[in-house]
């Protein structure tokens, strides 16, 4: 069982419909998210092409900021989901110094926070928020492990990518190009 | 490419940049290498036997080492966000952070920092008597007092001055640890470029015990024992310049973001900070004073001495503020 994300990125208008219904379904801080937008603009006017990726934590499958963490709060836990265990955090920001995507914030209690594939959704056999709410239906969420996934077969049929792949952290979300 | 983030994520400390670290880590990283830098000259003349003709180095800079350690580990807590949770700390030991084994490694290092100049506590209070510190003698005295007085810190204290030759190796070993770990923590975080480099442990260990040595050079009233640390400064100086440009180069011949990382410091905002403030008033400077002492001028040992030591801490502090701002490119 290794949970990834496909992120068809032709569909995503970058509506933050993803970004809302996170911090809805998590009681995430007002100010604070765990996922986001990112808009990217390319080309000179009138050739502009415009670009959007949802991004959030990527559950990487070499992950530094597990290593780097000095209590052992940072964790992966069952099927490849990087958690925080709260009461074993001491707020020292190694792992928000680790990660290359910015994934991780201190929360306002002091320990750190971030994306956790809503696994207490996928207990129940839902998707995670992120997912179920996506008006484009942009975003796929499974097993990829399993080569019957969507995920699976979504990456074998399309190109995709995934971010900073230079970083060597082996991201588990990727994005159709 | 112009990148934008569309969302509103106005985290403290994660946007533009991430900047979460700020003065209390670049100070500990500081203090650490000074301790080791204290610790390490100490244990070295140790084992040389040269605890008479140094006794400044040997025997009274090593009281120093607990204090500057303590503030160090003040300064490190007090940066901690979920600080009451810092017991997890000492709950496990994690090889594979630095974070962690360097916690523990002060641990050792404290101790022996206790340990050290307990076992020279006549010897330090000889030192105070020949000065006419009597206020201060009378801690040592009630030291001494209490070590012949109870069986248990008594038998310590003579274990440790027994097997004084074996600690002062295991001290000596533990203190660059340290002073390696200062940089090594650092180095760790392959998000920022411009710490993701093997050079900082080593450069980061030659600046601390330089600083050591710039302490002593400035409290010792030992005229032979700061001349012998101003030579001994006066290399340190050179291998860390040269371990300066060795990264530099290093940085500019790897990939894009190493290259942007090296720039900051090349042309960017960095550049008149560090070549000018730090490389200029806090090593060249310096050294050239204390090639002029050596030479027989007559210069306040105090100056080249106070120079280093804030040199040391403004390289930290420009570390680990521009390592911050270097990241990865993304690009989709």
């Amino acid at each position: 069982m290794r949970y990834g994300m496909v992120i068809d990125t032709n569909k995503c208008v970058g509506c933050a419909d993803c970004v809302v219904a996170c911090q809805t379904e998590n009681n995430v801080p007002i100010g604070y998210s765990r996922d986001w937008i990112m808009e990217f603009v390319e080309g000179d006017f009138p050739k502009l092409s415009l670009h959007f990726e949802t991004q959030r934590c990527n559950h990487c499958d070499d992950t530094p900021c597990v290593r780097t963490c000095p209590t052992g709060a940072s964790h992966v836990a069952e099927g490849g989901i990087v958690k925080v265990t709260h009461n074993e955090c001491i707020g020292c920001g190694a792992c928000i110094e680790a990660c290359p995507y910015d994934a991780r914030y201190f929360h306002p209690d002091g320990y750190v926070d971030k994306c956790t594939f809503c696994d207490h959704r996928l207990e129940d056999g839902l998707d995670p928020a992120c997912v179920s709410v996506c008006p484009t239906e942009c975003m796929h969420f499974g097993d990829l492990d399993d080569p019957g996934s969507d995920v699976s077969k979504l990456l074998k049929e399309r190109d995709n990518y995934t971010i900073i792949p230079e970083a060597g952290t082996k991201p588990q979300i990727f994005y159709l190009k | 490419m112009e990148k934008l983030l569309a969302t509103d994520r106005h985290i403290h400390g994660l946007y533009p940049h991430v900047d979460i670290w700020g003065f209390p880590i670049s100070a500990y990283l500081f203090l650490g290498g000074l301790a080791a830098g204290i610790l390490i000259f100490a244990a070295i003349y140790y084992l040389l036997g040269k605890e008479k003709e140094m006794p400044f180095t040997v025997k009274i800079g090593p009281l120093f080492a607990l204090p500057i350690i303590m503030l160090g580990l003040f300064l490190l807590i007090f940066d901690l966000h979920h600080k009451l949770f810092v017991w997890q700390l000492f709950m496990t030991a994690r090889a594979e952070s630095p974070m962690s084994w360097g916690a523990w490694t002060l641990v050792i290092v404290s101790i022996f920092s206790v340990l050290w100049p307990l076992s020279f506590v006549d010897s330090i209070d000889e030192y105070l008597i020949k000065r006419g510190w009597s206020k201060m003698t009378r801690v040592t005295e009630a030291i001494i007092k209490f070590e012949h007085k109870w069986i248990i810190p008594h038998f310590i204290i003579m274990f440790f001055r027994k097997y004084r030759k074996f600690f002062a190796i295991v001290l000596l070993i533990y203190s660059i640890i340290l002073g390696i770990y200062t940089g090594i923590l650092l180095s760790a975080f392959n998000a920022h470029p411009l710490w993701n480099n093997p050079i900082l442990g080593p450069l980061f260990l030659t600046s601390g015990v330089s600083t050591g040595s710039a302490f002593v050079m400035w409290l010792s009233d030992n005229h032979k024992e700061r001349l012998l640390m101003s030579a001994i400064d006066m290399s340190l100086i050179a291998i860390e310049l040269f371990f300066i440009v060795h990264m530099f180069m290093g940085m500019e011949a790897g990939a894009e973001a190493y290259k942007h990382a090296a720039d900051l410091f090349l042309g960017g905002e960095f550049t008149a900070i560090f070549w000018g403030v730090f490389v200029g008033l806090g090593l060249i400077l310096p050294f050239t004073l204390e090639a002029l002492e050596l030479r027989g001028f007559h210069i306040p040992t105090a100056l080249p001495a106070l120079l280093i030591l804030a040199g040391g801490l403004l390289f930290r502090i420009l570390m680990v503020s521009a390592g911050q701002i270097s990241e990865y490119p993304m690009m989709p």
